[in-house]
């Protein structure tokens, strides 16, 4: 199977163009009438629904940031009543928060054809068997696949994340084709794989995986492609918009086809917001042209790309987005789960035997992401016992995994020993090699 | 009872000669030392002759230290001396956190220990015998 909608995914640049303008039109003017943030930022801006004729326009439109989302937690956003409304999913935000992306019926068919096209990218069809070991649940992974898997007809085995044994039962025995995780899982599966001594290609049938949620290196993807003799696909999406599939890498890696049909892409200068031409790093900035839950316009996704109009052998006619090289906010992804400093720091904050400085010092190690958050003990804590320290150690540790969905090593330091900085505070040290 | 400074140590070089080092300057005389320590940090416990200044001098320098008061017996130099103290805190129901030994004077051998109950546990020792400091 080469394509899963070849009449979309192959459509000339000029048909694509007048799809694209149309659907723009109709999206404004929808977001308009349907989200009153929407209808305030375009009225304080001057400009009408009426103003915008072709995509060509985009750039006259406001631009939607996480903050938005969180001021209209949980349905302020939200363009239809609650009863069109079939499906919730969540990722956090700054400060505990939530940002919600509530879906109709039509905006989950849209997104499963995406997930689709992304499955046929990685070798899959009708006959596959996919297999779901994202999580499943408010995190948009696990049910993206999954749905993506079933609009393709293929046979969806939905393992979500976790126990890795089971996982490696059910890829013997159901004789999956298709993978569907993080990049970092896959490479600690192939590890599990091979210590357990299973022969590649006859035990494992694995042909080919959409690996996303997490930056991974070209270096990882020839790494899980030798180990697992697969196509390893990079596979794009944020909850806000729709989970995985807005874009995804083909067999040729010429950079993520990008589904331009649904989801608008520009790349925008960091500092001044003015777009940049095909081939120039900024920040990625994407308008979903046909949702009806939750459209969001020139939504700043803070991941920092470039996109690329190169043609692909494989025939599709998408723009392409390269490979996400880093964020414009603080904002950490630490094993597919998004991390902010300010999370960390609300739950120092409630703890009295602490200080609220502290050290993130993030680093992969056997391809795992690590997270060690060091902390100062309060000047006034008295400690004389072992266990008083490894008991707020312990607290502070479980704290942290309640409020991050992560799990962070946490070590205690005496006080004044985390550096101080002017001005902005230096907190983080990522060591990851991407 | 007897004053215990205990002083919180990140598992690093050199943090323990620093430590030392301030209480040198203060002119301050060790009577103990002692260290329960895990991987990554470890607790020192000193008992010293002057621990007002011990305190203050270890504070002003940015170490986390707090002092403790210890029971503390001085234990005759012969068998079983500290078995008999030991055996009637515990059928009197004290409990001990832990327990070392400092120097004492002429040979005997001085042992402070922490508990939740000091009142009770110096009660009990003074029945016992036990000759409290």
């Amino acid at each position: 199977m080469q394509y899963f909608q070849k009449e979309i995914e192959t459509m000339s640049k000029e048909e694509k163009r007048a799809l694209q303008s149309e659907r723009l039109v109709k999206i404004v003017k929808y977001a308009y009438e349907n989200q009153a943030p929407y209808r305030a930022k375009m009225d304080a801006m001057g400009v009408k629904p009426e103003d915008i004729k072709s995509i060509d326009d985009i750039s006259k439109l406001p631009f939607t940031v996480k903050q938005d989302l969180r001021d209209a937690y949980p349905f302020g956003m939200m363009a239809r009543p609650k009863k069109d409304l079939v499906r919730l999913h969540a990722s956090s935000a700054t400060t505990g928060k939530l940002t919600v992306a509530g879906y109709t019926m039509n905006d989950i068919d849209v997104w499963g054809e995406c997930a689709a096209r992304s499955l046929v990218m990685a070798g899959g069809d009708a006959e596959s068997i996919v297999h779901v070991a994202y999580g499943y649940g408010l995190f948009t992974g696990g049910l993206g696949m999954h749905y993506g898997g079933e609009k393709l007809g293929a046979c969806v085995v939905p393992a979500s994340a976790g126990n890795t044994q089971k996982q490696i039962q059910l890829l013997v025995d159901f004789g999956a084709d298709i993978i569907c995780c993080t990049p970092s899982y896959i490479i600690y599966l192939a590890e599990e794989i091979e210590r357990m001594g299973l022969k590649i290609g006859e035990d494992i049938k694995l042909k080919g995986g959409v690996f996303g949620a997490e930056a991974w290196s070209e270096g990882m993807r020839e790494d899980i492609e030798k180990r697992l003799n697969i196509r390893a696909c990079d596979i794009y999406g944020l909850s806000e918009i729709a989970g995985p599939g807005v874009a995804c890498d083909c067999q040729f890696k010429t950079g993520m086809h990008f589904q331009d049909d649904h989801f608008y892409p520009e790349i925008v200068d960091v500092d001044t917001l003015e777009p940049l031409p095909y081939g120039e790093s900024g920040e990625l900035v994407i308008t979903t042209l046909t949702k009806e839950g939750m459209p969001l316009i020139r939504y700043r996704t803070r991941d920092i790309a470039s996109l690329n109009d190169d043609p692909c052998p494989c025939g599709r006619t998408s723009v392409k987005l390269n490979k996400i090289t880093g964020r414009s906010d603080d904002m950490l992804i630490i094993r597919g789960v998004n991390v902010f400093p300010s999370q960390i720091e609300s739950v120092l904050l409630k703890n009295p035997d602490i200080t609220p400085n502290y050290h993130i010092n993030v680093d992969r190690v056997n391809n795992l992401d690590t997270m060690e958050i060091v902390v100062e003990l309060s000047p006034n804590v008295k400690l004389d016992e072992v266990a008083h320290v490894e008991e707020i150690r312990r607290k502070l540790a479980a704290d942290m995994t309640s409020a991050l969905s992560v799990s962070a090593k946490i070590t205690l330091v005496s006080p004044g020993t985390v550096a101080r900085s002017e001005g902005k505070a230096k907190r983080i040290t990522d060591k990851r090699k991407l | 009872m007897v004053k215990q400074i205990a002083v919180f140590l990140e598992n690093r070089e050199g943090r323990l000669s620093d430590c030392c080092k301030v209480l040198k300057q203060a002119d301050v005389n060790l009577n103990s030392l002692s260290i329960a320590d895990t991987k990554e940090f470890g607790i020192v416990r000193l008992i010293v002759d002057d621990s007002d200044k011990a305190l203050s001098a270890l504070q002003a320098a940015g170490f986390l230290s707090s002092v403790v008061e210890l029971v503390a017996i001085e234990v005759p130099d012969k068998a079983g001396a500290l078995a008999d103290e030991l055996i009637a805190l515990s059928d009197s129901g004290v409990n001990i956190e832990y327990m070392y030994s400092f120097a004492g004077k002429d040979g005997h051998a001085n042992i402070g220990f922490k508990t939740s109950m000091p009142e009770k546990a110096v009660a009990v020792l003074q029945a016992a015998g036990a000759k409290v400091l």
